[in-house]
């Protein structure tokens, strides 16, 4: 090869350079945590990290029908289609632990919706918010999980409400609506449980009146008798509080009629035993039972809209009691999605993830099924609206407020 | 002297501490509560009836694990789950639907007695399934192999039915008959305990019996001494295998039919625990031994009742009852200590153990 031509050689590949270097300006992601770019053809991924096993199924795949509905509605996100993982996180602090590091393993995922139980939703808030991951529960309420100095992690969001209203509501209701001055509460070492007796009991007591009993069971206990022998002997209580899930609920509701006692102490739950699941599962022992929880008299066409997608998408009217915090949670991310996303011409696009949680902690007036949702700076997105109703042929009966 | 303490090596000295440990805690909670007696007597009662009762079903079920380790000396994590199919089953298509047709509470021995062939038919035919697909082939495998084959099994199940009947949970009608407390000389009981305590103990004395007495209980034990032998002895042994499996499996569903009279809910998760402990009562009696299973599966219920009452509480744990299962697993622990085989097992040969 001569001389000139090797010049000329080198010339052709320094102006192409050039000209690629033009063409397509590259985006560079100047985000402190890093970006997530998608290709023209490759779809929007968003994971779910619900109880999808075990127990509490109901709870989680309710929220999850939530979620993907979010995602029918939407279509698709700047062009891209959207698609889910569904991982379970099984209710417990190791489930969580697990969906967790399994999802933050994957950097196509962009956001999660997770988790159903607060016992989940501690250390996978860690290991998410470590990562740099978005997360926004539909259903975790325990108030240690919004609070900086407990178990709050940058990037965890929820639309659920926090339990320091429920609790509040719950105590408030007894003393001033029922007239009652002696009560006691059982839990079941989930943190939203025990955070939820807690604050009730905590209230009841600056409201005045007396807490006999603050106890626990376990999770899968069957022979609830020991321990309600153990509140009858320390009152008994004219009302027993205890806001566990579907299984051990009934096994209280159903035994606590059996204790010498406990014949007519006034028996109330919480949202972990309002579904038609739990209303089936406690039968006739539950009759005029009372359960604390948000109120889910929603209007509007959306979930009118939402409602009859639901139906004939599952086939069964919802089955639990968060799937609308569940869908609001998916919108707010569509919408911060849609709002900070940086768009190639070729139809790529970036998202910056600091951005995303930036985003998602600014939301403000956010309308969704739920209410008109405003976060604060710990990720308490809820517009909370707490009722008590009251178990009446087999249906909760909203009787306050 | 000076000898025998140069021998204590550091193994067997933390674990003298571990035990004088346990002991002490466990006699000074118990004294702390009877000093301080926060609980009127019919509290005590009330928990150690209800303990009775939870300590035969944990006896019903821990049969089938010892019969089942007797004789293949595999661990059937599967139990849990025939415990759970036929009960299941039984308050889907039997007991629900009499109840809502009012049948049930007009005929309640009728009821009840459909309700338990239609169980005992369900979870022994789930059994001898179990054992014909997943557990024969691999008879002659290491023993792990059967182990985890189990597992799987165990999880195989659970999730069919809850894909057959869905997550829910579900209620298992009241029988009107059972309602209400019966007196025994200033002792109250509530009714669906007696049937429980009485209905296990008659199917333990008659088990026992079969096993003892009759010509098939007699092949069966062969087989568990020693499987070629007994086969050279002309007894078939895939028919004795099946048999066991297929004895452990009617008693499981027996447990699920006296569970659902007495909690009155079924859900298609609820093998897995008392399947755990039932397996938990097998060890403590002594696998392999069937009065082991009856007196660790009663002692396990009793002491998991009152336990939380009467050791934790005076000690000063706060919510003790959410403790149980720690004084299960506890229980469990110190009778490996103290004696590896049991309360009544027999000390196996190597080849057993």
């Amino acid at each position: 090869m001569s001389k000139r031509s090797i010049i000329i050689f080198g010339l052709l590949v320094i102006a192409s350079m050039a000209l690629s270097a033009c063409g397509g300006a590259k985006y560079e992601c100047d985000d402190p945590i890093g970006c997530v770019t998608y290709g023209p053809d490759e779809p929007v991924r968003i994971a779910s990290a619900l109880v999808i096993s075990g127990p509490n199924t109901e709870l989680g795949l309710d929220s999850q029908w939530g979620v993907e509905i979010a995602m029918d509605f939407q279509e698709e996100l700047l062009g891209h289609e959207i698609e889910l993982q569904a991982e379970d996180e099984m209710c417990t602090a190791e489930g969580g632990q697990a969906a967790g590091q399994k999802i933050v393993s994957d950097p196509t995922i962009l956001a999660i919706i997770g988790t159903s139980c607060s016992g989940a939703g501690v250390p996978m808030s860690e290991v998410v918010s470590e990562a740099g991951y978005a997360m926004i529960s539909p259903s975790n309420t325990a108030p240690s999980l919004t609070n900086p100095e407990e178990a709050w992690n940058p990037g965890y969001l929820r639309t659920a409400h926090n339990d320091k209203v429920q609790g509040k509501a719950m105590a408030e209701f007894a003393l001033n609506e029922l007239g009652v001055t002696t009560a006691a509460a059982i839990h079941d070492g989930d943190p939203y449980t025990e955070g939820l007796a807690r604050v009730f009991a905590d209230s009841f007591e600056e409201m005045g009146g007396t807490i006999v009993e603050f106890t626990a069971v376990n999770k899968g206990d069957t022979d609830m008798r020991p321990v309600l022998s153990a509140v009858a002997a320390a009152g008994p209580p004219e009302f027993l509080y205890y806001p566990v899930f579907t299984a051990e609920g009934a096994f209280l509701t159903k035994q606590a009629k059996e204790v010498t006692g406990l014949e007519d102490t006034i028996l109330a739950a919480a949202d972990g035993m309002i579904s038609d699941a739990a209303a089936d599962a406690i039968g006739d022992a539950g009759a005029g039972m009372y359960f604390s929880g948000p109120d889910l008299s929603y209007s509007g066409d959306l979930y009118d809209n939402f409602l009859s997608t639901y139906v004939e998408k599952y086939g069964s009217d919802p089955t639990s009691v968060f799937h609308a915090h569940a869908f609001d949670g998916t919108r707010m991310i569509f919408s911060c999605v849609e709002e900070i996303a940086v768009q190639d011409n070729d139809g790529t696009i970036h998202i910056g993830r600091k951005a995303l949680r930036d985003c998602l902690y600014a939301t403000s007036d956010f309308t969704g099924i739920t209410g008109s949702l405003t976060c604060n700076e710990y990720g308490d997105c809820a517009d909370a609206k707490i009722s008590v109703s009251q178990l009446q042929d087999g249906e909760y009966v909203k009787v306050w407020p | 002297m000076l000898q025998r303490i140069k021998d204590i090596d550091f193994l067997g000295l933390s674990l003298w501490i571990f035990r004088t440990a346990i002991i002490v805690l466990i006699a000074w909670g118990t004294i702390a509560t009877l000093i301080e007696n926060p609980y009127p007597a019919h509290t005590w009662m009330e928990t150690i009836v209800s303990g009775i009762a939870q300590g035969s079903l944990y006896a019903l079920i821990a049969i089938g694990y010892t019969l089942v380790y007797g004789v293949l000396f595999m661990i059937n994590f599967a139990h849990g789950e025939f415990f759970m199919s036929g009960i299941m089953t039984a308050t889907v298509f039997l007991a629900q639907p009499m109840h809502e047709s009012g049948f049930l509470n007009q005929h309640p021995v009728i009821s009840i007695l459909l309700i338990t062939i239609v169980t005992i038919l369900v979870s022994v035919g789930i059994a001898l399934l179990t054992e014909r697909v997943a557990y024969r082939p691999l008879r002659t495998a290491p023993r792990l192999v059967p182990l985890i084959t189990a597992i799987g099994a165990s999880f195989f199940w659970q999730y069919f039915f809850r894909g057959l009947y869905g997550s829910k949970v579900k209620p298992f009608p009241q029988f009107e008959a059972l309602v209400g407390k019966v007196s025994f000389g200033g002792i109250e009981i509530l009714k669906v305990h007696l049937v429980v305590i009485v209905a296990a103990i008659l199917m333990l004395i008659g088990l026992y019996i079969f096993i003892m007495k009759t010509k098939v209980g007699k092949s069966i034990r062969a087989v568990a001494e020693n499987k070629d032998v007994a086969a050279l002895m002309g007894i078939n042994v895939d028919r004795a295998v099946a048999i066991t499996f297929a004895m452990g499996s009617a008693m499981a569903g027996i447990a699920g039919v006296l569970y659902a009279l007495v909690f009155r809910q079924v859900h298609f998760y609820m093998g897995f625990i008392p399947g755990i402990k039932a397996f938990t009562a097998a060890v403590l009696g002594g696998i392999g031994s069937i009065p082991g299973a009856a007196i660790g599966g009663l002692l396990l219920g009793l002491f998991e009742s009152i336990g939380p009452g009467l050791f934790l509480e005076g000690v000063g744990i706060p919510s003790p009852h959410q403790m149980k299962d720690v004084i299960a697993f506890t229980m469990l622990v110190l009778v490996l200590i103290f004696r590896p085989q049991g309360i009544v097992g027999e000390r196996l040969p190597e080849k057993k153990a």
